[in-house]
């Protein structure tokens, strides 16, 4: 085996003298202000909070028991993200407090390549050690060499280090990994991106299409509660999905797709509403543009078409159109949020988008809302360097309609194989595990080894920290300050964020790490504080609130500057696209050589043997973050792989035998996964949640327990609209017994 | 297809995947029951008979068997117990409708009756000590005078003397009681399980019945095992035979009435027929702790040359089996919903 | 009074925030629960129906586990809430070997545990833990002699049934179909 300069070191390799440093913590800052809340006098108290266990930043509360311990999480009534409930996971989030097995002081790589390990440092030689390393490649590349991948609220502060420092090399995974392709296809249809959290109004909705949206698996909070409250108002849901998910069992019409055809039965729907004319003529007349186009480039797919596609019957895709047009306006054809399928994405809800516009769903009740959110002034800070480069300049021709980061772009940049000017040196990474979230794990490791130095950001020892330079442990939502959440939503509205308790260990907040950099950077001037407390006061007291106000309410909401939740009747708005219409027929995409209207494609077909591997969420995980939480492992501790019975009848496969994968390229999972036979999913798929078989032996719970569907994702179909990268183009075989290889790590 | 499965929430130690909360003592101990209830059962009936010499080793030796068996068994319910501190708050209150209360009252009452007749009766029983056995020298030390020279079982409290004089006045009474407590505590060791209906194997009316037979049977093997009287030997073989008769006849009738019963039962029938306890059941209780020494019993008394040792191993063993399987099984077997 | 739960399991997700609430409301040690999920699948892909369960102790009406409690450390109280006292408990597996649903687990410390129906949050006018924490809205809990009470409504209004009704305990667990 080749030694590389970077090896994978598991942090556990320190064994058992992790215990402390020398040295007491540095009494810091961080959360010192909030003597109130150390939980004195026996009476139970609660601070506010919002959730960081998902990106639906639901607000809440954080109660302490009487001995001042953290006891529970509750939602604020007040918050439209979460209407004072949490999900299971931001129910469970205590447990990313308490586990033991987190992260607890700064760790240095140290030792030969190929027999490396990690010391324990002080945050002051941490601090040194990366300021140096950060002046020395900024001196040889240019700063703009140094890239950060965030995702997550503590992200926000290195990211304001990085745009001071002079890098806009800036990603996250909920772009090219999730959403990016649906906020393109939004943005070039209405003229904006629908954002987080999304603006649909499924509490007055009367018909809710959910195409993969597994709500109810997938616990985006909000639209989770309003199905449900639709549901008690007699919604029409229908779903589809080629496995039975928990909405599609929830819902009136199933249908139950050929995975990977979804962009067929889009087209055959727009097709029965043109030409049965079924679509909101008046809306469709006054505010979209390119109608007679769509409908001669739609003749073609018939329902007829489709359902030799789709395996969807031609009545049943008649129905629901028809069920669709019955509701309209009140009907959403939900956009979908983990959008990066099939590397036609940006089509295919282009095509979900145009089936919207032509329900008039865009801009209506029980459709589309228009947000709206609270205008909170930046903290006054020097105006950030102008970067001589940034991501998109890597590969100039690429992802023309990306409008944020692209992770896989900058990944292309640090890969040895790259071959333009705009080399990448050094990563620095918080809050997101790399070699899990991005499929091709091999390319994003060789990128990893490419690199001059990596810093990690993180809670927890996660894949990602193994590859660090440098690894700072970061405290837990429940222990720091961070921005306020201020959200898009019905009505504009705030939360606030605090430390319910000191760090454990010698864990500190992000912005408190981005400060002490920057002072060593002599950055000092955008820092211009010396507790967040105090920014967040003074951007508080900007808007009528203060610190004070927020951490006795949490959330506080503000009317509506205008009376313009849906459009007035009668309103002609104009969009911000380039007809100033919502574009059913795209000349943006058109002027790019991109089809101007979806197309269907046909994609490869697993061979004989051989089965597509779908994923999803399970209701009480996010991804791979909550895999070792103590709350959540109780109640889901491993992944299992669904089977078809008469594809488990042919293999011989039982309900919890363990078995390995293997997928078209040869890749052979690390770990087996229990067999859970189920008539749930098709038999030409397979299904797991995304998120288990961690690798790494210091999460003491998750370790070992199920299979990562990152491993078996090797072919990457890439969007090139957006960049985004489609992960189920992956087929997978079953190996009984354990393969002869050698298991990393 | 049907699938069922628990999403999240149960592993509770001990109740999932399967119930397994009571472990070996609790079979233990409803042996160890049943076999002093057997044995305390024909000490006293042959004493009410004016039989005691007749039938000695039943009246005076064999009871010797059921404070010891007692002692363990509790021993073994205690240590069953998950709260074991608490144990006393089982003697708080009396609470009918829960076999475990009355039948703790019921220990708490025989335990001293059949010590007090164990204690009458040493006398006979052992005319003289072993000193070297330490165990029980020590033993007759702490309570008898010490006297030079031997055993005289002068007791060295007064009120033993009182109490022992009090027995002998009133031995009829001490038998009748005895007699009756141990039908109780024999039933109980098998209504304790019948009253759980929440377990389908449990949920009949037979076994209570079938418990107490079983441990008459087991009493009654043990007398058997201990006897040097030829005549004794061939009563309770002969009682033997009757009891294993009668025992097998309930048996038939509780798998008639799962067999007629509501689905779980049924299901909890082929635990043993097919299942799982086939092997348990049908092999060690029925045809070796049943039918085979019942055949050896017949055989002897028709002249064969068999050791009692032998039929009445097989009738403890079995016993023991038996309850060990019915308590296992039983908790497997559950409502379907 | 006799409180009760109606749970619609046409809204319930299996999302197991009811058990991780209870977890942590009531300090529910790691590796126990007082509630748990259940999911039922029937039918041949993809005619099919699938149901999720949110289960606890069903204090019923007709207690098998309290009458079998040796030391009336198993007991009832207004509203017919199911109880068991620490202090009284030894732990002896009566009342869990009596429970038709399983309801009932030995804690780490010996006593028996199981659902109390939040009596403790009940007693300040609040609802469980686990009905306040429900994303879907689905659970209803109060008082049946309350004609007026959510869950009187529901269950008058609604087709439910009650699980294991031939175990004959008289559930109080109203699961609306
Ligand atoms: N509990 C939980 N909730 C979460 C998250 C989490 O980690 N845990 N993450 C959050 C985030 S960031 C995101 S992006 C969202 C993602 O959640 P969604 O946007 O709902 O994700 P999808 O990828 O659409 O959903 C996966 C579903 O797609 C189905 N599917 C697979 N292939 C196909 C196909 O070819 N066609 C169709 N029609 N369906 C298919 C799968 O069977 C599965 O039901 O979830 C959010 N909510
Ligand atoms: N194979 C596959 N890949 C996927 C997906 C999939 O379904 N399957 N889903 C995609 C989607 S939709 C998304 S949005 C992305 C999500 O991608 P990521 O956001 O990378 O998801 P996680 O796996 O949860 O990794 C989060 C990391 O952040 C750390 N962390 C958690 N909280 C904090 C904190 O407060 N501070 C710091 N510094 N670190 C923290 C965790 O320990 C963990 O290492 O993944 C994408 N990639
Ligand atoms: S949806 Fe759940 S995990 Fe996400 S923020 Fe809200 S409570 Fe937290
Ligand atoms: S919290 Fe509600 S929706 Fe979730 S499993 Fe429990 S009852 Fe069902
Ligand atoms: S569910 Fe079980 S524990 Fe609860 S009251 Fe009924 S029988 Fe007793
Ligand atoms: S375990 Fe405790 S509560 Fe249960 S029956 Fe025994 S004493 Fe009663
Ligand atoms: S009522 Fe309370 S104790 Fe019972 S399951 Fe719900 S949260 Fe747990
Ligand atoms: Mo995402």
């Amino acid at each position: 085996m080749k030694t590389t300069r970077r090896d994978f070191i598991k942090i556990s390799s320190l064994g058992a003298g992790t215990i402390a440093l020398g040295t007491p913590a540095i009494k810091f800052l961080a959360g010192a202000d909030d003597s109130e809340n150390k939980g004195k006098s026996g009476a139970v108290t609660r601070t506010p909070n919002y959730c960081e266990v998902c990106f639906w930043n639901c607000a809440g509360w954080v109660y302490k028991n009487e001995e001042g311990k953290i006891w529970k999480i509750i939602g604020n009534e007040d918050d439209p993200h979460s209407y004072g409930r949490f999900c299971p996971r931001g129910t469970g989030g205590v447990g990313m407090y308490y586990d033991e097995d987190r992260l607890k002081t700064p760790l240095m790589r140290v030792g030969e390549p190929g027999n490396q390990t990690y010391k324990e440092i002080s945050w002051d030689e941490a601090f040194e050690h990366i300021a140096g390393k950060m002046k020395e490649i900024g001196g040889k590349y240019g700063n703009e060499s140094i890239a950060l991948f965030k995702h997550g609220s503590s992200g926000k502060h290195f990211g304001k280090l990085m745009s001071a420092f002079g890098s806009t090399n800036q990603a996250g995974p909920a772009y090219a990994q999730c959403k990016g392709p649906r906020e393109e296809a939004f943005a070039l249809t209405f003229g904006e991106p629908l954002h987080s959290p999304e603006p649909l109004d499924i509490r007055d909705t009367k018909c809710l299409v959910l195409i993969g949206s597994h709500l109810g698996e997938n616990m985006h909070n909000g639209q989770v509660q309003e199905m449900s409250e639709a549901i008690d108002k007699g919604v029409t849901v229908i779903t589809v999905d080629p496995r039975l998910s928990t909405a599609a069992s929830k819902s009136k019409f199933w249908l139950p797709i050929k995975p990977a055809t979804d962009t067929a039965l889009l087209l055959a729907w727009i097709n029965v509403i043109i030409n049965e004319e079924l679509y909101d003529k008046e809306y469709v007349d006054k505010l979209t543009i390119g109608l007679d186009k769509l409908k001669d480039h739609v003749q073609q797919y018939t329902p007829e078409w489709a359902y030799g596609i789709t395996t969807i019957e031609p009545s049943q895709i008649r129905a629901t159109a028809k069920a669709m047009a019955d509701a309209s306006p009140s009907v959403i054809v939900h956009p979908g949020r983990h959008a990066t399928w099939y590397g036609d994405d940006t089509q295919r809800i282009r095509a979900i988008a145009i089936l919207n516009a032509l329900l008039g769903s865009y801009g209506r009740r029980g459709g589309f809302y228009l947000p709206t959110k609270a205008k909170l002034p930046g903290f006054p800070s020097e105006k950030n360097p102008n970067p001589a480069w940034s991501w998109r300049d890597i590969e100039p021709e690429k992802y023309p309609f990306a409008s944020d980061g692209v992770t896989n772009l900058l990944v292309d940049g640090s890969h040895p194989d790259y071959k333009g000017k705009h080399s990448i040196k050094a990563w620095f990474v918080i809050g997101t595990n790399l070699p899990v979230s991005i499929p091709n794990t091999k390319r994003t490791v060789e990128a990893m080894d490419n690199q001059e130095f990596i810093v990690v950001i993180d809670t927890m020892p996660t894949e990602i920290t193994g590859y660090a330079d440098i690894v700072l442990p970061e405290c837990t939502y429940l222990e720091r300050y961070d921005d306020i959440r201020v959200s898009p939503h019905r009505e504009p509205n705030i939360a606030l964020r605090m430390p319910a308790a000191e760090p454990k260990y010698e864990s500190k907040p992000a912005w408190w790490m981005a400060k002490e950099l920057a002072k060593r950077l002599g950055l000092d001037a955008y820092f211009n504080f010396e507790n967040y407390s105090e920014v967040l006061d003074w951007q508080l007291k900007q808007i009528g609130s203060s610190l004070e106000e927020m951490k006795k309410i949490g959330v506080k909401k503000f009317e509506r500057e205008f009376d313009d939740l849906y459009f007035a009747p009668g309103e002609i708005p104009e969009f911000f696209t380039g007809s100033g219409k919502i574009e059913l027929y795209s000349s943006e995409l058109a002027a790019y050589g991109f089809d101007p209207m979806p197309v269907y494609k046909p994609l490869p077909e697993p061979e004989a043997g051989f089965y597509r591997l779908i994923y999803g969420r399970a209701p009480m995980h996010t991804f791979s973050r909550t895999a070792n939480n103590p709350n959540l492992t109780d109640l889901m501790k491993e992944n299992s792989v669904w089977i078809n019975p008469k594809v488990a009848k042919e293999w011989d496969l039982k309900n919890d035998q363990k078995i390995w994968l293997k997928n078209q390229d040869g890749a052979i999972s690390s770990f087996p996964i229990k067999v859970r036979v189920t008539e749930r999913i098709r038999w030409d798929s397979v299904y797991m949640v995304h998120g288990f078989g961690h690798k790494d032996k210091r999460l003491s719970r998750a370790f070992g327990h199920g299979l990562m569907d990152t491993e078996m994702i090797t072919n990457v179909l890439i969007d090139k609209e957006s960049g985004g990268t489609g992960m189920r183009s992956n087929f997978v075989t079953f190996l009984t017994e354990k393969p002869e290889k050698e298991v990393q790590s | 297809m049907k699938e069922e499965l628990i999403v999240s929430g149960r592993m509770n130690l001990n109740i999932d995947p399967v119930l397994h909360i009571w472990h070996w003592q609790i079979p233990l101990y409803l042996f160890l029951g049943g076999l002093a209830a057997g044995v305390l059962f024909f000490a006293s009936l042959y004493s009410i008979r004016n039989e005691e010499e007749k039938y000695s080793t039943a009246v005076k030796i064999a009871p010797i068997l059921a404070p010891i068996a007692i002692i363990i068994g509790l021993i073994a319910l205690l240590l069953d117990l998950k709260h074991k501190l608490y144990f006393w708050q089982l003697y708080t209150t009396i609470r009918l409708s829960s076999p475990m209360s009355w039948g703790a009252w019921v220990l708490m009452a025989i335990t001293p009756l059949s010590f007090v007749w164990v204690g009458i009766h040493l006398k006979e029983v052992f005319p003289k000590i072993d000193f070297s056995q330490k165990f029980f020298g020590t033993l007759y030390k702490m309570f008898t005078k010490e006297q030079e020279g031997g055993v005289n079982w002068e007791w060295k409290f007064g009120w033993l003397t009182k109490l022992e004089k009090l027995a002998i006045e009133n031995k009829k009474m001490l038998a009748w009681a005895i007699l009756l407590a141990s039908v109780i505590l024999g039933v109980y060791t098998g209504i304790l399980l019948s009253a759980f209906n929440a377990r389908p194997l449990w949920n009949t009316a037979i076994l209570g019945p079938l418990f107490l037979v079983s441990g008459l049977s087991t009493g009654a093997a043990s007398i058997m095992w201990l006897s040097k009287s030829h005549e004794e030997q061939k009563l309770f073989s002969k009682i033997d035979i009757l009891l294993i008769v009668i025992e097998l006849f309930f048996i038939i009738h509780l798998f008639m009435g799962f067999m007629a019963g509501p689905q779980v039962q049924i299901e909890s029938a082929a635990l043993f027929w097919g299942g799982e306890f086939t092997l348990y059941f049908g092999l060690f209780v029925v045809i070796l702790g049943l039918i085979m020494p019942g055949i050896f019993e017949v055989m002897e008394l028709n002249g064969y040359h068999i050791h009692v040792a032998i039929p009445a191993l097989m009738i403890l063993v079995g016993g023991l089996i038996f309850r060990f399987v019915i308590v296992e099984a039983g908790q497997i077997t559950r409502y379907l919903y | 009074m006799r409180y009760a739960m109606a749970i619609d399991t046409l809204k319930c997700v299996g999302c197991s925030d009811c058990v991780v609430a209870c977890q942590t409301e009531n300090n529910v040690p790691h590796g126990y629960a007082r509630d748990w999920i259940t999911e039922t699948v029937d039918g041949v892909y993809p005619s099919l129906e699938l149901e999720f369960r949110s289960e606890r102790c069903n204090h019923c009406d007709n207690t098998p586990c309290v009458r079998t409690c040796p030391t009336g450390a198993s007991h009832i109280i207004e509203g017919g809430i199911v109880k068991v006292t620490p202090g009284k408990c030894i732990g002896c597996g009566a009342c869990i070997q009596s429970c038709p649903y399983d309801a009932r687990f030995s804690s780490p410390e010996g006593w028996v545990d199981k659902c109390t129906f939040c009596d403790h949050r009940i007693a300040n006018g609040q609802d469980p833990a686990c009905v306040e924490v429900c994303p879907t809205h689905c659970m209803y809990f109060g008082d049946l002699d309350d004609k007026n009470s959510n869950v009187s409504k529901v269950i008058a209004n609604r087709k439910w049934k009650v699980l294991a009704p031939e175990a004959g305990t008289d559930p109080q667990i109203f699961y609306l179909i």
